[in-house]
C-alpha cells in the first residue's frame, strides 16, 4: 500500500505527540473522543458484504495454509494439565502427521503456569509460546499482581503475553489508568511481544472498540486482540473490521505497524477465510502474515485440515482421520 | 497492476440454471404470440456482446391488441375479483419469485451487466419484498387513507428503464395489480429478458389472461403505449427528456401520470461523519450498479475541513473494487449496459476534463470485449461544470466542497433535479435540519441507496412527480 490516510488525529499536525495526549485524563479523553465515530449499521453492512466473497480452488488452498500458519492454538481451561499442553504442542508442530507439507501454527497459547511445559515441548521450533497474563480473563486484580503475573510468564520463557485491559476503568472513563497499566505491563514484558486484549464483548459499542484499540496502540501494544474467549460475543467480523481500520490509521499516523488477533468463536474454515478477506480488503498484503494477523482458536485447526485434505483428495474424511489436541 | 498475495480465483455463477429460448414473442392475453406488424431485434450481454436472444419489437397493432386484452381482463375478471383474491395472486408471485431467485439473478446479470452479487443480494430480494408488501395492501385499501372503497383506474401503461429491469417491473406491477388495475408493460429494449421470464411466471401462477401483458420494443413501442387512447394511467421511469415528452403527449387527456426521472443527487459529508462508513456510502452511492441509478450520489459534497481525509480514504478504497465478469460472485463493478450509454459516459467525462476538472481512476484492467468504464472520480469540480449539473448515469463521481451547513444545502439544492440526497454526520439534530432543507424526495442519513417497499420514493422538480412504494404508492393507481 502506497497511499496513506491522513491522520485521524485531532491536532492535525502529523505525528501525535503521545506524551501530550497522555498528559492528563482529560487530554486523553479529548483525543479518543476526537477519533471519527463508527456507524454501527454501516460497519456491520460492510462486514456482511465482505463475508459474501466466494473463495474457491487455488485461492481457497492458499487461504487455508495461511490460516493454519496464523493460528494461536489455545487451551485456557482450569482443567489444563502438562499432559494436555504437551499434546497441544505436538499438534502445533505436526498439525497433520500424515501430510508433511502442512504448515505449522504460529503459537500456542496457555495460562502462565503452563508456560514451562510448552517451552520445553516446543524447544528448537519456530512455534511461539504465548501466555495470557494480568489476572486473565477478568483482569480484576491489583496492578502489582498483574505485573507479577506478567513477569512470571516472561521469566518462564513466554515469547508473547496476552494481557487484558481493565474494562471497568475503561467503561467508567478512566482512560489514563488503562493506558498506564498497559505501559507498565509492556515494560514488564521486556523482549516479549504484548497483545492487548480489549474484550470487545464487554465494550459493547464500536466507538469503544476504536477508542480502546487506539489506547492499546498508543501504550505500546504489539497486537490488539478482540477477546478472551470467555465472554460472548467473542470475535465478530465487524469488531475485527473496526480494529483493522484502527491499525491501518495508526500506521498511517505514526509509521508503526500493529497486529490484530480475533479470538474466540472462529471454528470453521469458512469463518477463517472471511477474516482473511476482511484483512485483504481493509489493510491489504502487509497484514496477511502470521507476524501481523493471528487467529485465536482451537477447534478451527481440524476443520482447516479437513478442508485441506478435501482440496487434495476431493473427499471429506471423518474426524477420526485428524488428531485430537 | 501489482500482484496481490490473496488473489481470488474466478467464482462464476453457473448459467446452467437458465432456459433461454432463441427467440421470444410478445406476452399478450396470457400467451406468447407473434407480432402483427413489428420486427425482431437482438438483446446482447453487455459484458461480452454475445447475442442472448431475438426479441420482438411490438408495433402499433400489437400494442392495440395488448391494451384490448388488458381492458377485457379488467372489465370481465380483475375488477370483479374480491380484493383478497387479488392479494392471493400477489403473494403467489412473491413466493415464486423467491423460489426462482437464482435463475432471475443470473438472467438479470447476464442481460443487464450488473454484478451477480447485486442482482442476488439486492435486486431480486427487493422484487419479492415489493410483491409481498403490496399483496398485503390488496384487501386493506379501505384503510389506506383515501376514503372508503377506493376504485382502481383501469388499464395502466407502464414503461420501465434498463438499470433495474425486474425491480422496476415490480415497482410498477405490484401496486397496480394490488389496487385492481390491469397492465401493459414495456421493458427497456436492452434488458427485456427478466420481464419475459416474469411473463412465464404469470403463466406459472395461473394469473387470469390479460391482467399482465408484456410488450417488448424500443422508443416507438413505448410511444404507442403511452399515447394509446385505451389506457387510463401512464407510469414511466426513465430519462427527464422522455418524461417531458410523455407529459406533453398526455396533457389534456384523461390519463393520470406518474414520472420518475433523472437525478443528480448530492451526497453530503460533514467533518464529524463516521469516515469509514461515509466512504462506503460514497462508493455505494455512485458505484452501485455502475452508477446506473437515477438516485445515485453523483455529486459528493465534502466539508473542506474533512476533504483530505475523505479523499485519500476514498481513493484507497476504490483501489480494492473488483471490476469484471458480472457473473463472478466477487465482482463489484460490472459492465456498462450498452454501447450508447458508454458513449454518453465517455463524452461527459471528456467534457469534465476539458472544463478543467481533475480526473482520477484506480489502476484497473478493462476487458477487451463488451462495454466497460472504470470507476472515475473528478476533483476540483464546481457548480459551473457540466459534470456537476448533468446526469451522467455512470460510475463517475464529481467532488465539490463546502464550508458550512447552509452552503451545503444551497449547493445541494442548486440543480434542476431533486430525487435523493445523502447526509453524513454524527449529529442527529443536523440530520433533521438538513432533511428539512433539502429539496429531494429521499434523504438518506448515514447511508445511501437503501430501498424498502414500505418507503415512498419519488422526485422534486425535474426528477418527476408521484410516489412509488409504501402507502403513498397506492395513490398512483387509485381514482382518488
Amino acid at each position: 500500500m502506497t497511499t496513506t490516510a491522513s491522520p485521524p488525529v485531532a491536532s492535525g499536525t502529523g505525528l501525535p505527540d503521545v506524551s501530550q495526549i497522555t498528559s492528563s485524563d482529560s487530554a486523553l479523553r479529548r483525543f479518543l473522543h476526537g477519533l471519527p465515530g463508527v456507524d454501527q449499521v454501516g460497519a456491520e453492512a460492510r462486514a456482511a458484504m465482505l463475508s459474501t466473497r466466494s473463495i474457491k480452488t487455488s485461492a481457497k488452498a492458499w487461504a487455508i495454509d495461511l490460516a493454519i500458519s496464523m493460528i494461536d492454538l489455545t487451551t485456557l481451561e482450569g482443567q489444563d494439565t502438562p499432559g494436555k499442553v504437551r499434546a497441544l504442542c505436538a499438534k502445533a508442530l505436526r498439525p497433520d502427521p500424515s501430510v508433511a507439507d502442512t504448515p505449522r501454527v504460529a503459537a500456542i497459547c496457555v495460562y502462565p503456569d503452563m508456560v514451562p511445559v510448552a517451552v520445553e515441548a516446543l524447544r528448537g521450533s519456530r512455534v511461539k509460546v504465548a501466555s495470557v497474563a494480568t489476572a486473565f480473563p477478568s483482569g480484576r486484580s491489583s496492578l502489582a499482581v498483574k505485573l507479577a503475573d506478567t513477569r512470571d510468564a516472561v521469566a518462564a520463557g513466554a515469547d508473547e503475553i496476552d494481557m487484558v485491559i481493565d474494562r471497568g476503568a475503561f467503561l467508567s472513563g478512566r482512560y489514563l489508568e488503562v493506558f498506564e497499566e498497559i505501559v507498565a505491563v509492556k515494560e514488564a514484558c521486556g523482549e516479549a511481544h504484548l497483545k492487548v486484549i480489549l474484550e470487545t464483548g464487554e465494550l459493547d459499542t464500536y466507538d469503544n472498540v476504536r477508542r480502546a484499540s487506539w489506547l492499546g496502540m498508543l501504550a505500546g501494544g504489539d497486537f490488539i486482540k478482540t477477546s478472551t474467549g470467555k465472554i460472548a460475543p467473542a470475535a465478530t467480523l465487524p469488531v475485527t473490521l473496526v480494529m483493522l481500520e484502527a491499525v491501518r490509521d495508526f500506521r498511517a499516523t505514526t509509521g508503526r505497524q500493529v497486529g490484530v488477533k480475533p479470538a474466540g468463536g472462529i471454528r470453521t474454515t469458512k469463518d477463517a477465510i472471511k477474516y482473511l478477506v476482511l484483512v485483504n480488503e481493509t489493510v491489504g498484503d502487509d497484514w496477511l502474515d502470521p507476524d501481523w494477523f493471528r487467529l485465536g482458536a482451537s477447534s478451527l485447526l481440524n476443520d482447516l485440515l479437513m478442508q485441506r485434505t478435501k482440496a487434495v483428495t476431493g473427499r471429506y474424511s471423518g474426524p477420526d482421520y485428524f488428531t485430537l489436541d | 497492476m501489482n500482484t496481490k498475495k490473496f488473489d481470488y480465483a474466478p467464482a462464476p455463477e453457473s448459467r446452467a440454471i437458465l432456459d433461454l429460448k432463441p427467440s421470444y414473442g410478445l406476452f399478450i392475453d396470457g400467451q406468447f404470440v407473434d407480432t402483427l406488424d413489428g420486427r425482431a431485434f437482438k438483446t446482447v450481454s453487455p459484458a461480452t456482446e454475445e447475442v442472448l436472444a431475438e426479441i420482438t419489437e411490438a408495433g402499433q397493432a400489437d400494442v392495440d391488441r395488448a391494451v384490448a386484452a388488458a381492458r377485457k381482463a379488467y372489465d370481465k375478471v380483475w375488477s370483479k375479483l374480491p380484493a383478497r383474491e387479488r392479494g392471493k395472486y400477489l403473494f403467489r408471485f412473491a413466493r415464486i419469485l423467491q423460489e426462482r431467485a437464482r435463475e432471475l439473478a443470473v438472467l438479470e446479470s447476464l442481460d443487464n451487466g450488473k454484478p451477480i452479487r447485486e442482482s442476488r443480494d439486492v435486486d431480486i430480494p427487493l422484487v419479492a419484498a415489493w410483491f409481498f408488501h403490496y399483496a398485503g395492501w390488496a384487501d386493506k385499501l379501505d384503510h389506506a387513507g383515501f376514503g372508503p372503497n377506493p376504485k382502481p383506474l383501469g388499464v395502466a401503461g407502464q414503461v420501465i428503464p434498463w438499470n433495474f429491469p425486474l425491480l422496476m417491473l415490480a415497482w410498477k406491477i405490484a401496486p397496480a395489480l394490488a389496487c385492481g388495475n390491469t397492465v401493459v408493460l414495456k421493458p427497456a429494449e436492452t434488458t427485456p429478458l427478466t420481464a419475459l421470464l416474469f411473463a412465464e411466471i404469470c403463466q406459472q401462477a395461473d394469473l387470469p389472461p390479460g391482467v399482465v401483458n408484456i410488450v417488448t420494443g424500443a422508443g416507438d413501442t413505448g410511444r404507442a403505449l403511452v399515447e394509446h387512447p385505451g389506457i387510463d394511467k401512464v407510469a414511466f421511469t426513465g430519462s427527464t427528456d422522455v418524461g417531458k415528452m410523455i407529459a406533453r403527449s398526455t396533457a389534456g387527456s384523461h390519463k393520470k401520470v406518474t414520472l420518475e426521472l433523472g437525478g443528480k443527487a448530492a451526497n453530503i459529508v460533514f467533518d464529524d461523519a463516521p469516515v469509514d462508513q461515509a466512504v462506503e456510502g460514497i462508493v455505494n452511492g455512485i458505484f452501485f450498479n455502475q452508477g446506473h441509478v437515477c438516485c445515485a450520489g453523483s455529486r459528493l459534497l465534502v466539508q473542506e475541513s474533512a476533504y483530505d481525509e475523505v479523499l485519500s480514504s476514498l481513493k484507497r478504497r476504490l483501489g480494492t473494487l473488483r471490476l469484471g465478469d458480472p457473473l463472478d460472485k466477487n465482482t463489484d463493478i460490472g459492465a456498462i449496459n450498452s454501447a450508447e450509454q458508454l458513449a454518453r459516459i465517455r463524452e461527459l467525462s471528456d467534457v469534465g476534463e476539458a472544463e478543467g476538472a481533475e480526473r482520477w481512476s484506480p489502476p484497473c484492467d478493462l476487458p477487451v470485449k463488451g462495454f466497460w468504464f472504470p470507476p472515475t472520480v473528478f476533483t476540483g469540480v464546481s457548480q459551473a461544470h457540466r459534470i456537476a449539473r448533468e446526469e451522467i448515469f455512470g460510475p463517475v463521481l464529481s467532488v465539490l466542497t463546502f464550508r458550512t451547513p447552509a452552503e451545503a444545502v444551497e449547493k445541494a439544492n442548486n440543480t434542476p433535479y431533486g430525487l435523493s440526497a445523502g447526509v453524513w454526520t454524527d449529529k442527529g439534530s443536523r440530520i433533521l435540519w438538513m432533511a428539512d432543507q433539502l429539496r429531494a424526495g429521499v434523504v438518506w442519513a448515514n447511508t445511501f441507496n437503501r430501498f424498502d417497499p414500505a418507503s415512498p420514493f419519488g422526485g422534486y422538480k425535474e426528477s418527476g412527480y408521484g410516489r412509488e412504494g409504501g402507502r403513498h404508492g397506492l395513490e398512483a393507481y387509485l381514482d382518488v
